[in-house]
């Protein structure tokens, strides 16, 4: 019994601040309307959000598992370069990258842009992705698409037709730690959006506690935490599984 | 098995036949394999190997903003010690990162041993505790922004019905409080991503061990010290490795919930980065930081690994 009712205590402490943003966001439903008419308008930064976390999630699986396939199956020149070199993004701060990437970023011609934004994003979810899905092609029987191969099917067509609905779980893993971290990332599009109309919802609702002259709405505040919150809280209940499956896979174990 | 013919290249298909064993046909392909990573290579190439090497070269130039870069070099480093806003960043980051893993890394294995066995409802509080880790940085900081506020925020009013408080408490305007509270925060953002990280490795403890050591009328605490942490411990060294890194870059926690202050308490080693650049329009200044920062963070990493990874 004292077993749960620390784990109920402990409970309440996590989920208390949950409920109570939601709570003091409802107190005055007009919240989400104000919020709605902040700076360009709700529907400005949301747009903007979706987009990013679209093009980061299908950038991140279509490079990853093109990549993935290639890692696990094939043997070519500088292949364990590649892969050394895609994992030493990990060990890099990300200030380091983001500096520069807004200077490139210009010489490319997306600057302030956000396809720029998802692309980096893409690049930052690389090494577990790419590992993620090495694992999974690797995983596989070679009987699946040997017996492809012999009808004919050239490697593309096997790829697929058989293989990736065969790694379907490792996808929706990747896709998920991919929206996850585009939706809520607050550093990268901080530094490389800096036209308002641009701002994904993270830069738009901190901006109301920094651009403000006069009092903060913290009503207002706190239904912005709730559409930036509630879409992942949804989400990661779905699809928990595969998140915790993410973890186990290795890509944490270094 | 059936064996395929197929001569090394992307463009002849099937046409001629092997003599001898060929080698397995995934082993054959390296144009083919090249064209799937290609993306891959792309991406790595142009995002990540050309911004290091562009962070270098900015390091040695002035290079404003707007306008024309200069080579300057060794100006951007050796003005760095001569910036008392990033010397005592460095420290505070450093006071901030031994605190925080030290708090974090205890917390997290409490809360796993708690959630480790099975038994009715532990699914849930497993749920409950890693909730606030899908809820994103940027919003968790501004959540509590929010609660700690003692006009708005819910944490005053309770603690004053309790009697533990008698008046507001202002929860961010001392250095120290800033810093407990950012504590608070990232412990409840983060304790249940870190106590996953534990439970994947206490669950690939074999039951068997267990067994054995109650068998042999080992106690609890005996049994925590002389099996539990030692086989533990490549996930504790990993969990530490990435507690250590993050949280020596540091940046949402600070820029949003206590915005550096007050009176620049609270700014961390990449805040000054950012300052550098985007406020002062010193790109030169801060990508010369950012290289130090890489060159330190590469060494402590390297250093980590040797210390924690050692076998008994």
């Amino acid at each position: 019994m004292r077993y749960y009712t620390t784990m109920a205590a402990l409970a309440v402490l996590f989920l208390f601040p949950l409920v109570w943003s939601g709570w003091a966001s409802l107190e005055e439903p007009y919240n989400y309307v104000e919020m709605a008419q902040y700076g360009e308008g709700l529907g400005t930064y949301l747009t903007n959000s979706l987009i990013v976390s679209a093009v980061t999630v299908v950038g991140t699986l279509f490079v990853s598992g093109l990549g993935g396939y290639a890692f696990a199956r094939f043997q070519f020149p500088g292949k364990n370069l590649l892969f050394l070199a895609t994992l030493a993004i990990l060990m890099v701060p990300y200030a380091t990258v983001l500096i520069p990437l807004y200077v490139l970023l210009g010489y490319i011609g997306l600057q302030n842009s956000l396809v720029g934004v998802a692309l980096v994003f893409v690049m930052f979810q690389l090494p577990f992705a790419l590992f993620m899905m090495r694992n999974a092609f690797e995983a596989l029987p070679k009987e699946l698409e040997e017996a492809a191969l012999v009808d004919g099917c050239g490697t593309f067509r096997a790829f697929t037709r058989i293989l990736l609905r065969a790694v379907r779980p490792a996808l929706i893993t990747v896709g998920l730690f991919a929206f996850l971290a585009s939706w809520n990332d607050f550093f990268a599009p901080l530094i490389l959006l800096n036209d308002g109309a641009s701002f994904t919802l993270p830069v738009a609702v901190v901006s109301m506690t920094q651009n403000t002259f006069g009092a903060i709405n913290y009503g207002m505040l706190q239904s912005g935490v709730m559409v930036m919150a509630i879409p992942c809280l949804i989400l990661f209940l779905v699809l928990q599984r595969h998140y915790v499956r993410g973890f186990m896979s290795g890509a944490l174990r270094g | 098995m059936t064996t395929l013919t197929r001569p090394r290249g992307r463009a002849a298909r099937g046409g001629s036949s092997a003599a001898a064993a060929p080698p397995p046909w995934w082993r054959r392909q390296g144009a083919q394999g090249w064209l799937y990573a290609f993306p891959t290579a792309v991406i790595v190439v142009v995002l990540f190997l050309a911004p290091l090497v562009l962070v270098v070269w900015m390091s040695l130039n002035k290079w404003p903003l707007l306008g024309e870069a200069k080579l300057n070099f060794p100006d951007n480093y050796t003005k760095i010690t001569d910036n008392p806003l990033f010397l005592d960043s460095v420290w505070f980051t450093l006071k901030y990162t031994v605190i925080i893993t030290v708090v974090l890394s205890l917390f997290a294995l409490g809360l796993a041993l708690l959630v480790q066995e099975r038994r009715p409802g532990v699914g849930f509080f497993r749920t409950a505790f890693f909730l606030p880790g899908a809820v994103g940085f940027a919003a968790a900081g501004l959540l509590f922004y929010g609660m700690l506020n003692s006009d708005f925020g819910p944490i005053d009013p309770i603690l004053r019905n309790l009697g533990i408080i008698d008046e507001p408490v202002s929860w961010i305007g001392t250095p120290n409080m800033a810093l407990f509270s950012t504590i608070a925060l990232v412990l409840w953002r983060f304790a249940g991503f870190n106590m996953l990280i534990l439970l994947t490795g206490l669950q690939a403890i074999p039951v068997a061990v267990y067994e054995a050591a109650r068998t042999d009328g080992a106690s609890r605490w005996v049994i925590f010290r002389r099996i539990t942490l030692p086989l533990l411990r490549p996930t504790i060294a990993l969990m530490l490795i990435m507690s250590v890194t993050g949280s020596l870059l540091a940046f949402d926690q600070f820029f949003i919930f206590t915005n550096g202050g007050p009176d620049n308490s609270t700014v961390s080693m990449v805040m000054v980065i950012y300052r550098d650049a985007f406020l002062r329009f010193d790109l030169g200044g801060a990508a010369a930081l950012s290289v130090v920062l890489l060159i330190a963070l590469v060494a402590l990493n390297a250093l980590q690994m040797r210390v924690l990874r050692r076998p008994e």
